[in-house]
């Protein structure tokens, strides 16, 4: 997990400092600055430094917190723990409404494999694997809160100021999120589910007399969800970790995607590695919790055997 | 009750006919086979035909430009006008809306805040995501394919140092890391030795797209190379005398190839998407080349005075990339009825 965020942050670094074939304090310096300014601004950032020594300086200010912007002199830190509520908001109302909507859209599709619910329902989902987050963000905007006048355009509210109005706000910034992982995830629980249904395991809860219902929900869905649960995992901590900035940018969404957005357009490379770091944080974060929770949901896995997936 | 798993699996397993001597039965190789199971799914065919429509009409681009529209991609006409309904009309109004959609010839599908023609735009647009979209999906093919198969094969600390690179690649959200490449790469262009790539080409966005995926395909077709290496056609090949190189291409590759060609199409989907979405946030295709993903981010600056601009490019990408998820679905059903593959986006 550390050697991981290591690399990343390796990579980011070089990426922004190898590539660009320019000095990024000419860049900071502005257009028309003379050599002295570039020189002067290059000291004071530390950039005249071996590559090694910014690295080991610039992880250092990241953990204790004194990363500051080359752009903006803000502070890195505080500004992704400022971005971070509306950003969390994005991703767990959005991840709620995922799991539930593909948990049930999976459900149904398998349960009616091949017929007209399963058909409508897998064109639908693939339909929502096609369509581009922002674009969709953008339609939404337009018809529903433009043209309809149903929804605000844009813009965040506190969850400690109005509740309402919070939620208010970020239902269609939910939908836009969720609309992707919905079709992909209850594929994935469809194909699964199919699997599943043809275990011995199943027949023997059959043959035992358990309502069908009770078969398919405790036998079926439950042991169909591992693959959904790592799908999870990842995702979410993807879209934790900046993942979430088409949505949070046509929705005007002051989260850490947003952030990381503005940072690109400046080049500014401390935001885009906190960010990352941050990002990469989460998404190794979730997998290790993706590990425990399939010791609930295969309990094979709790007396050593290896994950089957 | 029957299962309902009966009515999904291998649609079209060819059932023998009856009663005919065994000596007319044709062979039938598992191409063959794939052909006839996928030849049953109209849907996925269908939506395999309109793959091949939309690249027909962007194809078509220089020939409607040239003999309809008389004007190319990049052309403003601000100050022009047309006829619509006997009247002249401005293509760009006076406070900046342009002509909408509508049967008049020219600007069949409008025009946009620079009086260029959408329609042409649009056709020529098609081919810079297309093109993208199919590049960049031959780079992590080769990519992944090359990675998988040494790692299945060799094992060892060959695979434990490219899963680990693969693992790193895995962890970064694959947005953000396009982003920082096409950032980065954008503002100096490319100079590895003999190589050299201007920051506004159409390879920067091609190069990211299809390194960023990499992982993604290289994974399942790790574990399949490393199922293969077990079976018996393995020991055939090492006791014929075949280096690693020819068993790896002869033996394990052929194996392999329709998974390949199912996740070449997904992958196709998936890099148009990321290619819009890293256009739409100025890390992707940079002007003045057009693709589909820079129109919407043109056109959404104004979407409530001329949604035409946003609408239009985003349905071109929504039918591409759904055509190609359909019919890549209907490829894997027909390439491996039984298959588990699926493309992790």
């Amino acid at each position: 997990m550390v050697a991981v965020l290591f690399a990343i942050s390796v990579l980011v670094f070089l990426i922004f400092n190898v590539i660009p074939n320019s000095d990024p304090a000419a860049r900071i310096a502005g257009k028309n600055a003379d050599p002295e300014l570039i020189a002067r601004v290059s000291a004071d950032l530390g950039l005249d430094q071996p590559l090694y020594v910014q690295y080991l300086t610039m992880m250092k200010q990241i953990f204790t917190g004194q990363l500051t912007s080359y752009a903006s002199s803000q502070n890195v830190v505080e500004q992704i723990w400022k971005g971070l509520p509306a950003t969390l908001s994005l991703c767990i109302g959005a991840a709620v409404l995922w799991m539930v909507l593909a948990i049930w859209f999976g459900y149904l599709s398998a349960v009616h494999a091949g017929k007209f619910t399963d058909r409508a329902l897998t064109i639908l989902s693939l339909v929502g694997i096609s369509v581009p987050v922002f674009w969709l963000a953008a339609i939404l905007l337009y018809y529903l809160s433009f043209k309809a006048e149903l929804f605000p355009t844009s813009g965040y509210v506190p969850l400690s100021r109005d509740p309402l109005d919070w939620a208010y706000h970020l239902i269609l910034p939910w939908l836009t999120l969720a609309v992707l992982y919905v079709g992909f995830y209850s594929r994935v629980l469809r194909s699964n589910m199919l699997d599943v249904m043809n275990d011995d395991h199943v027949r023997t809860a059959r043959a035992k007399g358990i309502s069908e219902r009770q078969v398919r929900i405790k036998h079926v869905l439950r042991n169909s969800m591992i693959p959904v649960v790592t799908l999870f995992g990842l995702d979410f901590g993807a879209v934790v970790g900046g993942g979430a900035i088409l949505t949070e940018t046509v929705f005007n969404l002051n989260g850490v995607g947003l952030y990381a957005g503005q940072a690109i357009g400046t080049l500014d490379l401390p935001p885009l590695i906190g960010v990352t770091m941050f990002g990469a944080f989460f998404i190794v974060l979730f997998n290790t919790l993706v590990d425990v929770a399939y010791a609930f949901l295969d309990p094979r896995i709790r007396i050593g055997e290896a994950a089957p997936v | 009750m029957a299962t309902p798993s009966d009515a999904v699996e291998a649609p079209g397993d060819p059932v023998l006919p009856v009663g005919v001597p065994a000596a007319r039965i044709r062979g039938r190789s598992p191409w063959y086979l794939a052909w006839l199971r996928l030849r049953r799914n109209r849907i996925s065919l269908a939506f395999g035909a309109l793959f091949l429509l939309i690249v027909l009409f962007c194809l078509a681009a220089p020939l409607w430009a040239d003999q309809v529209a008389h004007t190319g991609p990049n052309e403003n006409h601000i100050t022009d006008t047309v006829m619509i309904d006997g009247q002249q009309t401005d293509v760009v109004s006076p406070d900046g809306t342009p002509i909408g959609p509508g049967l008049h010839g020219r600007y069949l599908l409008g025009a946009d805040q620079n009086g260029r023609d959408v329609m042409v735009r649009l056709m020529y647009g098609g081919r810079t995501s297309i093109y993208i979209g199919v590049a960049a999906a031959a780079i992590t093919t080769v990519l992944a394919v090359l990675v998988g198969l040494l790692c299945g094969y060799y094992r060892g600390w060959v695979d434990a140092t490219l899963s680990r690179i693969m693992d790193v690649v895995w962890a970064f959200p694959v947005l953000l890391l396009g982003i920082a490449l096409g950032t980065a790469l954008a503002l100096g262009g490319l100079k590895i030795g003999a190589l050299q790539i201007a920051g506004d080409s159409l390879w920067i966005p091609i190069m990211i797209i299809g390194l960023v995926y990499v992982p993604y395909m290289a994974r399942p077709i790790r574990g399949e190379i490393l199922a293969l290496r077990e079976k018996e056609f393995m020991e055939a090949a090492v006791a014929q005398g075949k280096g690693p190189v020819r068993i790896m291409v002869s033996e394990l590759l052929p194996n392999v190839v329709s998974t390949i060609i199912v996740f070449f199409t997904l992958n196709i989907a998936n890099n148009m998407l990321l290619e819009s979405a890293l256009s739409f946030l100025g890390a992707g295709v940079r002007a003045p080349n057009a693709s589909w993903g820079t129109m919407i981010a043109d056109g959404y600056q104004t979407i409530y005075t001329a949604p035409h601009l946003t609408i239009v490019p985003g349905l071109m990408i929504v039918l591409t990339v759904l055509s190609l998820n359909v019919f890549g679905d209907g490829l894997r059903d027909a390439l491996d009825p039984r298959a588990k593959i699926r493309l992790e986006h």
